[in-house]
C-alpha cells in the first residue's frame, strides 16, 4: 500500500476534525471544493503558471562540497527552497490556497505566522490575487521578526499583533480560527502549515509535495540514483512534509525530520513535539502535543520563530508512529553553528529553521559516512533573520542603528 | 420527532427546562469558570447564581488555548490558570456547589483536558462529584464516539453546538447526539456581549424546532434581561456568559448575584403557564 498522498481527515490515530460547529460548514466547503480544484486540469495549470512565472520553480539543487567536509563526507545536496520568491516554501501553499479562495468567491483572507515567512507569503497573494488579508503574529514574534511585520504591511496586509497566551504561533493560531469563526461567510483561512483540521494537513501537504516531486528528479538526474536519506526541519511541518512525500515509498531512503530543542530536550525550553510530547487534541486535530497532565498545551521555545509550536502536523505523528520517518532534537546552538558553517563554507545563508535540518544533517552525514547522499530541504533564506544573528553572534556594531 | 439517547435517572437538565417552560418562562443557565477569581470565590458565585435565579450552571475548567471564547472569559480563565487552576479542582468546585445548591451543573470543557484526564476517568469523577455533564465546544458529534460511550455509560448529559452555518442533516445530528439540550449559538463569533442578539437565533432555533428539537437553548452574546426575554419567547433556555464573568471581575459576589436576579427577571412570566 502507498504511503504517498493520504486523503486524511485520518493518518492512522491522528488527523480529524476537533473544531467549533461554526467552522464545520467552511471546512465542508473548502474540502469539497478543493477535490473539485485538485481534479480540474485548469485549476493544475493555473498554479504551474504562477510557479513558473511568479514563484520561480523548479527550484534549483546546489551540491555543496565544502559544507559536507564537515558532516564526515557525505554528499549533500540542498533544495533550495529559499530562492522562491518571498524567500521560503510557504510561498507554493499560498498560491494554491489563495487560487482556491479565488475559486470559492471569497474576498477576504487571514493567516496565522510566526517567523513571518507564511504571513509574508499570504501578503504577497493577497495583494497579487487583489484580496483583503489580515495577519495574526504573536507580538513575542513581531518583536524578533519586525522586518517581515514591515513586508507585510507594505504588501497591503493588516499584521494583528496577538498579545493573549504566550503571544507565539499557537496563540496567532487561536485568534485566527476567532476571526474565521466570525467571518467565515466573507474569509477563507489560508492555514500555513500541515497541522489544523481536516482538509489542511492533506491539503497543504499536496501544495508542498512538489518540492520532493522536483527534487527526486533533480537528485536521479545529478547523482544517477535516489539518496539515502531527506531532511528538513519540522515545526507544524509543511516543508519537510513537501520533501518527504514524494520518497514515502522509497523503502532505502531514510527520512529525519528535525525539531527544535531549543535550549536542550531536558530543559523545559524547547519545541520538540515528538521527541518529547503526546497525544492529544490542539488546533483541531489529534496530533502530538507538549502539554502538562491536565492537557493544558505548554508554552514552547525556540531561537527560531518558525519552529516555536506545540504541535505538529498529525502526518508527521503518523509517520513517526509507525517508523517511518525519524524526528530527532536539535538545539538552538546546533542550529545557529549550522547556519554559519554554510554561510562560510557555500555562501549560502539559511533561515534559522532550515539551519536545524543542516545542523541534523551534519551528524547524520558523519554517521552515514563519505558514500552516502543526503538531500536537505533549504526551506528558507536567512535575510529575515539577520537580526537575531547578528546579536547572536555579536556582529553588530556597538552603537549603530538597526532598526 | 428524534428521540434522545437516555439512560439511568435521565437528564435533570432536560428536566429542569421543560419544568420552567411549562411554569410559563424558560431556563437562565448561567456560565462562570472555576478558579476566578479565585477556587472559593468561584464556588460561592456559582451558588449566588444560584440564590438568585439562575437555574443551570455552566461551569467552565480554564484551558490554554480557548478558541471559542472572546476577551472577557479568556481574561478570566487565563488568571485562573495563572493561580494554578488543575483539573481537580473543577471537580472540587461542583462538589461544593452540588452540596450547597439543587441546580444541575453542566461543565464546560475543551476537549484535550478531557483526553490527557482519560474519557472514561473524566465521566466517573464527573458523576461522582455530581456534575450532569458536559458542554463541549471542539467537539463535534463526528469526533465523539468515546464522549458518546462514556456518557451513556455514566448517565450524563451531552451538550453538543448548533450552529447557524450547520446544515439541516447537522443539526439533527447535533440533536441525536445531544443529552440535556442543544446549545444554539446565536451568532457566527465567539463569546462575548453584544448589543443586538442575531435575528440568526431565532432562525435557527426555528430550524431545530423542524427536525423535531425539544430542548434548545441560546447563547453567545446574550447580557441584558430584555435579550433574555426576547429569547426565551421562542427557545427554550437563554446562557449568559460573558456578562456574569464581567460583573464578577469588576463588582465581585455582590455584582454577579445581582447581575443573575435581574436576568432571572426577564426569564420569568413570559407567556401563561403550560
Amino acid at each position: 500500500m502507498s504511503l504517498r498522498t493520504q486523503p486524511g481527515p485520518y493518518f492512522g490515530d491522528f488527523g480529524g476534525r476537533f473544531v467549533p460547529e461554526s467552522l464545520v460548514a467552511a471546512l465542508d466547503e473548502l474540502t469539497a471544493e478543493y477535490e473539485l480544484a485538485r481534479n480540474d486540469p485548469a485549476f493544475a495549470a493555473a498554479l504551474t503558471k504562477l510557479h513558473v512565472n511568479y514563484s520561480g520553480r523548479p527550484s534549483i539543487i546546489t551540491e555543496v562540497p565544502r559544507f559536507a567536509e564537515y558532516a564526515g563526507g557525505a554528499r549533500i545536496i540542498l533544495k533550495r527552497e529559499d530562492l522562491n520568491h518571498t524567500g521560503s516554501h510557504k510561498i507554493n501553499n499560498a498560491l494554491g490556497q489563495a487560487l482556491l479562495t479565488q475559486r470559492i468567491g471569497k474576498t477576504r483572507v487571514i493567516a496565522e505566522t510566526g517567523a513571518g515567512q507564511h504571513g509574508v507569503a499570504t501578503a504577497t497573494v493577497a495583494a497579487l490575487f487583489g484580496l483583503e488579508c489580515v495577519v495574526y503574529m504573536g507580538e513575542v514574534d513581531t518583536e524578533r521578526q519586525a522586518l517581515n511585520v514591515a513586508r507585510m504591511r507594505l504588501l497591503g496586509a493588516e499584521v494583528v499583533p496577538v498579545k493573549t497566551g504566550s503571544r507565539t504561533l499557537k496563540d496567532a493560531i487561536n485568534d485566527a480560527m476567532r476571526d474565521w469563526v466570525s467571518n467565515v461567510e466573507t474569509t477563507n483561512y489560508i492555514f500555513g502549515t500541515v497541522a489544523g483540521p481536516h482538509p489542511f494537513p492533506a491539503m497543504v501537504r499536496d501544495f508542498q509535495k512538489i518540492i520532493g516531486e522536483e527534487a527526486r528528479k533533480q537528485v536521479l538526474d545529478l547523482t544517477g540514483s535516489l539518496p539515502d536519506a531527506v531532511t528538513a526541519c519540522v515545526g507544524g511541518g509543511s516543508n519537510a512534509m513537501g520533501i518527504f512525500d514524494a520518497f514515502l515509498d522509497d523503502p532505502d531512503v531514510a527520512l529525519f525530520g528535525y525539531e527544535a530543542a531549543g535550549d536542550g530536550v531536558e530543559t523545559p525550553r524547547h519545541a520538540a513535539t515528538i521527541t518529547k510530547g503526546r497525544p492529544g487534541v490542539l488546533h483541531g486535530a489529534r496530533s502530538m502535543l507538549l502539554q502538562d497532565e491536565d492537557g493544558q498545551t505548554v508554552d514552547s521555545h525556540s531561537i527560531s520563530a518558525g519552529l516555536d509550536y506545540p504541535g505538529v502536523g498529525p502526518e508527521h505523528a503518523w509517520l513517526a508512529s509507525i517508523g517511518r520517518a525519524t524526528y530527532l532534537p536539535i538545539t538552538d546552538d546546533e542550529a545557529m553553528s549550522a547556519l554559519r558553517l554554510l554561510s562560510r563554507t557555500e555562501g549560502i545563508i539559511p533561515a534559522i529553521e532550515s539551519s536545524h535540518a543542516l545542523a541534523g544533517t551534519l551528524e547524520l552525514g558523519r554517521a552515514l559516512g563519505p558514500e552516502a547522499t543526503i538531500l536537505v530541504n533549504l526551506s528558507g533564506r536567512g535575510d529575515k533573520d539577520m537580526e537575531t544573528a547578528g546579536r547572536y553572534f555579536d556582529l553588530l556594531d556597538e552603537g549603530a542603528e538597526q532598526s | 420527532m428524534t428521540t434522545p439517547i437516555t439512560s439511568g435517572a435521565g437528564s435533570t437538565v432536560e428536566q429542569t427546562i421543560a419544568r420552567r417552560r411549562s411554569a410559563g418562562g424558560g431556563a437562565l443557565i448561567g456560565y462562570l469558570p472555576v478558579g476566578f477569581p479565585t477556587l472559593n470565590d468561584s464556588i460561592d458565585a456559582a451558588v449566588a447564581l444560584v440564590a438568585n435565579g439562575v437555574d443551570v450552571i455552566e461551569l467552565g475548567l480554564p484551558y490554554s488555548d480557548p478558541v471559542m471564547d472572546g476577551p472577557v472569559i479568556q481574561a478570566a480563565t487565563q488568571q485562573a490558570l495563572a493561580n494554578g487552576f488543575k483539573l481537580r479542582h473543577g471537580f472540587e468546585a461542583i462538589r461544593a456547589i452540588t452540596a450547597q445548591v439543587d441546580a444541575p451543573v453542566l461543565v464546560m470543557t475543551y476537549w484535550n483536558p478531557v483526553v490527557q484526564y482519560g474519557v472514561e476517568r473524566f465521566a466517573d469523577d464527573l458523576r461522582a462529584a455530581g456534575g450532569a455533564g458536559l458542554i463541549t465546544p471542539d467537539l463535534i458529534p463526528d469526533e465523539a464516539d468515546d464522549w458518546m460511550a462514556a456518557s451513556v455509560r455514566a448517565d450524563l448529559d451531552r451538550v453538543f453546538l448548533a450552529a447557524p452555518s450547520s446544515s439541516d442533516a447537522r443539526l439533527v445530528q447535533a440533536i441525536e447526539a445531544s443529552r440535556g439540550f442543544v446549545y444554539t449559538v446565536s451568532t457566527m463569533g465567539t463569546t462575548g456581549a453584544r448589543a443586538g442578539v442575531d435575528a440568526a437565533a431565532r432562525i435557527l432555533v426555528e430550524r431545530l424546532r423542524a427536525v423535531g428539537c425539544t430542548s434548545a437553548c441560546v447563547g453567545l452574546g446574550i447580557s441584558t434581561p430584555e435579550q433574555v426575554r426576547e429569547i426565551l419567547g421562542y427557545a427554550d433556555g437563554a446562557i449568559v456568559g460573558s456578562a456574569l464573568v464581567k460583573a464578577l471581575t469588576d463588582g465581585g459576589i455582590p455584582a454577579v448575584g445581582r447581575l443573575a436576579r435581574e436576568l432571572a427577571v426577564g426569564a420569568r412570566d413570559i407567556r401563561p403557564a403550560a
